[in-house]
C-alpha cells in the first residue's frame, strides 16, 4: 500500500521533467531567432536585445536550461515582457477567479453526470439511454464558446435573468459571485458532463454484464443497490480516471470561457499573453497547468485504491 | 456453431472477418449524419463554383447587413457575404481535421507498434508520451502556433501532435492485449519473425479501434481549430475558416448574433455527423459490444 | 453402496417444471431455445441436469431464478411452482423476495461470482439485510455460524476478506454460505465445481450433500462431467438442444439407458482404466528434457522480490510414435513445462533435446529454423486461430516460413483438412464459421502441416464437450499411427489421461512426484499425492462407456 503510494508519487517525477523540458525547447527550437518571433516584425533591435537578455538566450543551450530550472526550483517563473512583473505575481492576482469557477464545475459535472451514466447503463436501449448518449455527442459537438454565447444570448439578452459577463469575488458577495459564475459553469461543464457521464455509461455497462451482479440478483438484493453499491463502485476507477484525463479539456474550456464571459482569471491572462506573444507567460502557464493535470492525476490514482482493495501491490 | 459456408471475399482481407450482429441494421441516425456529412463536404469542395459572392470582397456600402435576396445570410462587419464566407470556410477546417485524424493515426500506429512489442522501447516511449498528455493540448497548440506563426500547416501541426499520445495509446494497448493470444503465439511457434507477427498478426487488430479514434480525432481538430482561431491564435485572419469567422463575429456578437451563430451550426452539424458516424462505427467494429449484446 | 437409492415416493414436490418454454426475445419465428422442459424435484432430492454446451441447462436455472438477461431471452409458455405457486405470475419485487430466501443459486465461476470490492463477510450479511432484519450482534453471529457451517478455516479473518485473498474453493464455500444462510427449499447449483481442481471438487460436492442432509434441501445439480453425476445425483435428466430427451433414478439411467443420445453420451467418457500398453519403438527418443528449472522472480525498487518456483527439476523423453502425459492441478507447473518446451517461455536452466538439437539455450532468431520440429495446439479452440485469417492462410503460415511454395503448401493445405475430417474447402472459410471441435482439428491439421517430431497438446481437449473430446482424442491417436509423432499431452483430467498416455508424469506444486508407465501410475500409485487425485475422481468405480461397474483385471 505504503509502495504503492511511494511508488505513484516517484513517477511524477519523470513526467514533470520531460515536460520542463518539451517547454524549454518549445521555444528554442523554434525554426528562426526565437527573440525575433516574440518581438514581432516591427521590432528594433534594442528591443531584441532586451528579450533576449531577459530570457537568456544569448548563452549556450545546456547553461540556459539550467539556469532556467534553477529559478524554477525557487519558484521564479520569469518576468512578463510586456509589464515587466514576475509572473507569479501575475498568476496569484488572477488564479482564484478560475480556480472558484473550476471547482463549481467539476462539482456540478460530476454531480450531473454520474447518475446520467447510471440511469442511461441501466436503461440500456431506451429512451433515457438515447437521450443521454444524445446530448453526450452533442455537447462535444458544440464548441465550448458557441454554447457560452448561445446561453448568453438566452438567459441575459432575451430573458434577462442573468448578467452578460463579468465576474464578481464569492468573499465580497455571494449572490453576485453565483449570479455571474453559474453561466461560466454551465458552459464549461457541458462537454465535461458529456465526458464523465458516456464513460459512466460504458463503464457501468461493462460492469453489469459481470457474474458477480448476476449474483447480487440471485440474492434479491433490490435493484437500486445493485446498481450503486455493486455495480457503480466497480465501476468507479474508470469513471476516476476520465475525470482526471478531462480534466485538460477543462483547462481549455477555461481559456475560452474567461474570454467569452469576460472574467479576469488565467485563462484570459493567457490569452492576452498570446495576442501580446508574452512568453515567459505563456511558459508559466504551461508549467503550472501540466503541473495541476499532473498533481490531480496523481491524487485520483491513489484514490483507486479506495475503491479497489487489489490495488495494494 | 456452424454458419452457413460463405467462401471469403478479398475484401474481408483488411478488416477480417467482422461479423455484423445479427438483425443489425442502421438507424435512421448514422444515415442522417452520413448525408449531412456529404453536403457539407461536397459544398466545401465545390465552394469556389457554387458560392453567390466572392468571400474575400469587402463592401463598405453592405455592413453588417440583415438576411436579403442578395445576402440569404447577411453580410459581416466588411460588407462581405456570409453564406459564400461559411461554405468557403468548411475548405480549410474540414482539411485541417481530416489532415490532423490521418497524420497522428499514421504517427501514433507506428510509436504504438514499436511501443507495444519491445518492451525497452515501451519505457522510454510511454514516459514521453504521458508527460505530452499532461500538457493540455489547447495551450501546447497555441504555444505551438504562437511560435511558428499562423500558417495552415503550423495549425495543423499544432493539432496533430497532441492527439498523437492518444493514439500510441490505443495501439498499445491492443497490441499488448492481442500478443497474449494464443494465436501469436502460434505464429511464433511456427517460425514467423517478429516484424511478420507485428504487421500480420497484431497490426490488424488496431485497425478497427484505429477507424474509430480517427474520426474522433477528426471531430476534435476542426473544433480546436475553431478555439484557435477565437483565441486569436489560429490561422490567418485573412483566410475564411469556420474559427476566424466566428471569431471576427465576436466583436458584433450583441449587434449581430448570427455572425457567430451560423458558422457555429455549420461547424457542429458537421462535428456532430463525424460523431455519430464514429458511434455507428465503434458499435459495429468494436467485439466486446458484440460479445456483451449478443 | 455405489449410487443413492433412496426413493422419494413419498416426499412432497418442492418445485415443478411444467412444459416451459423460453424463446429470444422478439423473435418467435426462431427455434426454441427450450422446448417444452417438464421436471420435478422433490424435497431433498438432488437432480442432476445433465448435457452438452448449448442443451440449455443453465438456461433452465435462471428461468427458474427469474434471472433470464432481459431483452435477450424471455418465457414464451410453461409454468414453474414452487411449493404450489407459479412463479412466472410473480411482481419483480415478490420474486426477489423468494430469491436466497427460498430458492438460492450458486455459479460456475468463484473467481468472478463474488463482488471485488466488498468484504466476504459484507456480502453474506448482505443476505440477511435483504430478506430478514436483525441487529448487527445477531446478523454476525450468523454469518459467522453459516461459515462455521461451510467448514471454512478461521472464520473471524475470511469475514474480513476480499475475494482475491481467497482460494478458489474457499470462495465457493462463501457462495455456498451465501445460499444456505436462509435456509432455502431448493437451491440450484450451476456447474459449482467445473471451475475447480477435482481435490477441491469433491470437498465442494461432499460439503453439499453434507448441508443438503442437514436442512432437507432440495438440489438441482447442474453438469456437463458424467463422473459427478454419478457421485451425487439421486434422479438424472439428460437434455439435448433445448429438448429433455431421458430421465430416470441415476443408476437406472447409467446401467440402462433407453435413448440413443444418451448412449452416444455414455460412452463418449473416457475409462479411467489406462489404455493396453504398447511396445517401445526402437531408437533414440525425439525429445529429451533433463533438470528442466523455471523460476519466476519479480524486481523491483519497491517491490518485495519473491522468487516463485514454477517447474523444478523436470526431466523426461519421448521416443518416436508415443505420447506421455504430464497430469497435475492448477498451479502444478505442467503448463509451464510445456511452454518451456515450446520456447514461448525461457527456461531458467536445464536440458532440452528436440530432433538431436539442444535447443533450451537458443536465441529466438537462431531458434526459428528448429521450430518446425514441434509444435502445439491450445486450449482454447476459439483464440488459437486468427479469426481474421481465412484458415487456408493459418495452415500456410508455417510452411511459407519454412520457404514452400504458396501453391504447394495450399494444396497441401487441403489435403491436411481431409486428414483431419474436414472439407477441403474449408481453408477458404473463416474460423467463426466452425464449432470448438472443428477448430481444434483445425489447429492439429496447422501443427501437423510442419510435419513435427513432437506435437504438445496443451489441455487441447479440455474445453470441448465430451463427445467432441473422444473425437479429437481419436483424431491424434490416428494421426500418431499415421505419422509417428511424438506427443506431449498437458491435461488435468486422469481420464483423457488414461486414454491416450503410454507414460505418465505426475507433478505438483512445480515438481514431479511420480513418473511412470501409465497403467503402473493409474492402477498402482505410488505417491500419496497420485493417490489423492485419482480417488478424487469422481465416479472412478464405474465404467460408463460399458454401462456396468469397473472391472480390475
Amino acid at each position: 500500500m505504503l509502495g504503492y503510494i511511494l511508488r505513484r508519487i516517484l513517477a511524477v517525477i519523470p513526467v514533470m521533467i520531460i515536460v520542463a523540458v518539451f517547454v524549454f525547447l518549445l521555444l528554442r527550437l523554434t525554426p528562426g531567432d526565437p527573440a525575433a518571433i516574440i518581438a514581432g516584425d516591427m521590432a528594433t533591435p534594442a528591443q531584441l536585445e532586451r528579450i533576449r537578455t531577459s530570457l537568456g538566450l544569448s548563452e549556450p543551450l545546456h547553461i540556459q536550461f539550467v539556469t532556467w530550472v534553477g529559478l524554477l526550483l525557487q519558484g521564479d517563473l520569469g518576468t512578463s515582457l510586456i509589464s515587466n512583473t514576475p509572473v507569479t505575481t501575475m498568476i496569484g492576482q488572477r488564479i482564484w477567479p478560475t480556480i472558484n469557477i473550476a471547482v463549481m464545475t467539476i462539482l456540478l459535472s460530476v454531480a450531473i453526470a454520474v447518475p446520467m451514466g447510471v440511469l442511461a447503463a441501466w436503461r440500456h436501449r431506451t429512451w433515457a439511454d438515447y437521450a443521454v448518449m444524445s446530448f453526450s455527442v452533442l455537447g462535444f459537438s458544440i464548441p465550448v464558446f458557441v454554447i457560452g454565447y448561445i446561453f448568453i444570448q438566452v438567459f441575459s439578452i432575451e430573458l434577462r435573468w442573468l448578467p452578460v459577463q463579468g465576474y464578481a469575488a464569492p468573499s465580497d458577495d455571494f449572490g453576485r459571485f453565483l449570479a455571474r459564475a453559474i453561466l461560466p459553469c454551465l458552459t464549461l461543464a457541458t462537454i465535461y458532463v458529456a465526458l464523465i457521464a458516456r464513460m459512466t455509461r460504458a463503464s457501468m455497462l461493462e460492469v453489469l454484464g459481470e457474474d458477480y451482479i448476476r449474483t447480487a440478483r440471485a440474492k434479491g438484493v433490490a435493484e437500486r443497490i445493485v446498481l450503486f453499491r455493486h455495480a457503480l463502485r466497480n465501476a468507479a476507477v474508470p469513471i476516476m480516471t476520465i475525470i482526471g484525463t478531462g480534466f485538460a479539456l477543462l483547462i481549455g474550456g477555461v481559456v475560452v470561457t474567461e474570454s467569452v464571459f469576460n472574467i479576469p482569471g488565467i485563462g484570459r491572462l493567457t490569452v492576452d499573453a498570446i495576442l501580446a506573444r508574452d512568453y515567459p507567460v505563456i511558459q508559466a502557464m504551461i508549467l503550472l497547468t501540466s503541473g495541476l493535470y499532473v498533481f490531480i492525476n496523481l491524487l485520483i490514482d491513489l484514490s483507486y485504491t479506495l475503491f479497489d482493495p487489489r490495488i495494494r501491490y | 456453431m456452424q454458419a452457413d459456408p460463405q467462401p471469403a471475399s478479398r475484401m474481408q482481407w483488411l478488416f477480417g472477418a467482422i461479423a455484423l450482429p445479427a438483425g443489425w441494421r442502421l438507424g435512421a441516425g448514422p444515415i442522417v449524419a452520413a448525408l449531412v456529412l456529404v453536403v457539407i463536404v461536397a459544398s466545401a469542395l465545390l465552394a469556389p463554383l457554387i458560392v453567390p459572392h466572392d468571400p474575400m470582397t469587402m463592401d463598405a456600402v453592405q455592413r453588417l447587413k440583415g438576411p436579403s435576396e442578395m445576402y440569404p445570410l447577411g453580410t459581416d462587419a466588411y460588407g462581405r457575404d456570409v453564406l459564400s464566407r461559411v461554405v468557403t470556410g468548411g475548405r480549410i477546417s474540414l482539411l485541417i481535421g481530416i489532415g490532423a485524424a490521418v497524420v497522428s493515426v499514421l504517427i501514433g500506429l507506428l510509436i504504438g507498434l514499436v511501443s507495444g512489442f519491445f518492451r525497452t522501447a515501451d519505457a522510454i516511449i510511454m514516459r514521453i508520451m504521458d508527460s505530452l498528455m499532461a500538457i493540455p493540448s489547447i495551450l501546447l497548440a497555441i504555444a505551438l502556433v504562437a511560435l511558428n506563426g499562423p500558417s495552415i500547416w503550423s495549425v495543423m501541426a499544432a493539432i496533430t501532435i497532441p492527439e498523437i499520445p492518444r493514439v500510441v495509446r490505443l495501439v498499445r494497448s491492443v497490441v499488448l492485449s492481442a500478443r497474449e493470444e494464443p494465436y501469436v503465439e502460434a505464429a511464433i511457434a511456427l517460425g514467423s519473425s517478429m516484424p511478420k507477427i507485428l504487421w500480420q498478426h497484431l497490426m490488424p487488430n488496431t485497425l478497427a479501434p484505429l477507424t474509430v479514434q480517427g474520426t474522433y480525432i477528426c471531430a476534435s481538430a476542426i473544433l480546436t481549430e475553431a478555439i484557435l482561431s477565437f483565441l486569436g491564435a489560429g490561422v490567418s485572419t485573412e483566410i475564411p475558416t469556420w474559427g476566424n469567422i466566428m471569431a471576427e463575429g465576436r466583436v458584433y456578437f450583441q449587434l449581430k448574433p448570427s455572425l457567430i451563430f451560423w458558422p457555429g451550426l455549420m461547424l457542429s452539424l458537421c462535428i456532430l455527423s463525424i460523431n455519430l458516424l464514429g458511434d455507428t462505427a465503434r458499435d459495429v467494429l468494436d467485439p466486446r459490444l458484440k460479445k456483451r449484446e449478443a | 453402496m455405489l449410487f443413492k437409492t433412496r426413493t422419494f415416493d413419498e416426499a412432497a414436490n418442492v418445485l415443478t417444471i411444467t412444459d416451459l418454454t423460453v424463446r429470444l426475445a422478439g423473435n418467435p419465428a426462431a427455434k426454441p431455445i427450450l422446448d417444452g422442459i417438464s421436471l420435478q424435484i422433490r424435497e431433498g432430492e438432488t437432480v442432476c441436469l445433465v448435457g452438452e454446451s448449448g442443451s440449455g441447462k443453465s438456461v433452465t436455472s435462471l428461468a427458474v431464478m427469474g434471472l433470464l438477461p432481459k431483452g435477450a431471452l424471455e418465457v414464451a409458455g410453461g409454468r414453474i411452482d414452487l411449493e404450489g405457486r407459479n412463479l412466472l405470475e410473480f411482481s419483480p419485487q415478490a420474486m426477489r423476495d423468494m430469491r436466497a430466501s427460498k430458492i438460492s443459486m450458486i455459479f460456475q465461476e468463484p473467481m468472478t461470482a463474488l463482488n471485488p470490492v466488498m468484504r466476504v463477510g459484507a456480502q453474506i450479511e448482505e443476505v440477511l439485510d435483504t430478506h430478514a432484519k436483525l441487529p448487527a450482534r445477531e446478523k454476525k453471529a450468523r454469518v459467522l455460524d453459516i461459515m462455521n457451517q461451510v467448514h471454512l478455516p478461521d472464520v473471524e479473518r475470511i469475514y474480513r476478506s476480499y475475494p482475491h485473498q481467497l482460494s478458489g474453493g474457499q470462495r465457493q464455500r462463501i457462495m455456498i454460505a451465501m445460499a444456505l444462510i436462509l435456509e432455502p427449499k431448493l437451491l440450484i447449483a450451476d456447474e459449482p465445481t467445473t471451475a475447480l481442481d477435482v481435490t477441491t471438487q469433491q470437498q465442494i460436492l461432499s460439503l453439499i450433500a453434507e448441508l443438503q442432509e442437514k436442512h432437507g434441501t432440495a438440489v438441482l445439480f447442474i453438469t456437463h462431467d458424467m463422473g459427478v453425476v454419478a457421485e451425487i445425483a439421486d434422479t438424472v435428466h439428460v437434455m439435448q438442444l433445448g429438448k429433455l430427451v431421458e430421465h430416470a433414478p441415476v443408476e437406472e439411467l447409467l446401467r440402462r439407458p433407453r435413448e440413443d443420445y444418451t448412449r452416444r453420451l455414455l460412452k463418449s467418457v473416457p475409462s479411467l482404466t489406462p489404455r493396453a500398453a504398447r511396445p517401445v519403438p526402437e531408437g533414440a527418443p525425439v525429445i529429451s528434457v533433463d533438470g528442466l528449472q523455471k523460476i519466476y522472480g519479480s524486481h523491483g525498487v519497491f517491490r518485495k522480490t519473491k522468487e516463485t518456483l514454477a517447474a523444478s527439476e523436470v526431466s523426461f523423453a519421448i521416443p518416436k510414435g508415443r505420447t506421455l502425459g504430464i497430469v497435475g492441478e492448477s498451479g502444478s507447473g505442467k503448463s509451464t513445462v510445456a511452454r518451456c518446451v515450446m520456447r514461448l517461455i525461457d527456461p531458467t536452466d536445464g536440458s532440452i533435446r528436440v530432433a538431436e538439437k539442444e535447443i533450451a539455450k537458443l536465441s529466438r532468431r537462431e531458434l526459428r529454423p528448429f521450430r518446425r520440429h514441434i509444435q502445439i495446439v491450445f486450449q482454447d479452440p476459439f483464440r488459437s486461430l486468427n479469426p481474421r485469417w481465412t484458415v487456408g492462410r493459418s495452415l500456410i503460415e508455417g510452411p511459407l516460413n519454412l520457404g514452400t511454395d504458396k501453391d504447394a503448401a495450399m494444396a497441401r493445405a487441403r489435403e491436411l483438412m481431409k486428414l483431419v475430417g474436414l472439407p477441403d474447402d474449408a481453408v477458404d472459410r473463416y474460423p467463426h464459421q466452425f464449432s470448438g471441435g472443428q477448430r481444434q482439428r483445425i489447429a492439429i491439421a496447422r501443427a501437423i502441416a510442419m510435419e513435427p517430431d513432437v506435437l504438445v497438446a496443451d489441455e487441447a481437449v479440455s474445453a470441448l464437450d465430451v463427445s467432441v473430446q473422444a473425437q479429437v482424442l481419436e483424431l491424434l491417436d490416428e494421426l500418431q499411427a499415421k505419422l509417428g509423432i511424438a506427443i506431449l499431452f498437458i491435461t488435468h483430467d486422469l481420464r483423457v489421461a488414461a486414454q491416450i498416455c503410454d507414460e505418465v508424469v505426475v507433478m505438483q506444486h512445480g515438481r514431479v512426484v511420480e513418473h511412470d508407465a501409465a497403467e503402473k501410475v493409474l492402477a498402482d500409485p505410488k505417491h500419496p499425492y497420485t493417490r489423492a487425485l485419482i480417488e478424487a475422481a469422481p465416479g472412478r468405480a464405474w465404467d460408463f462407456a460399458n454401462f456396468r461397474e469397473l472391472r480390475t483385471a
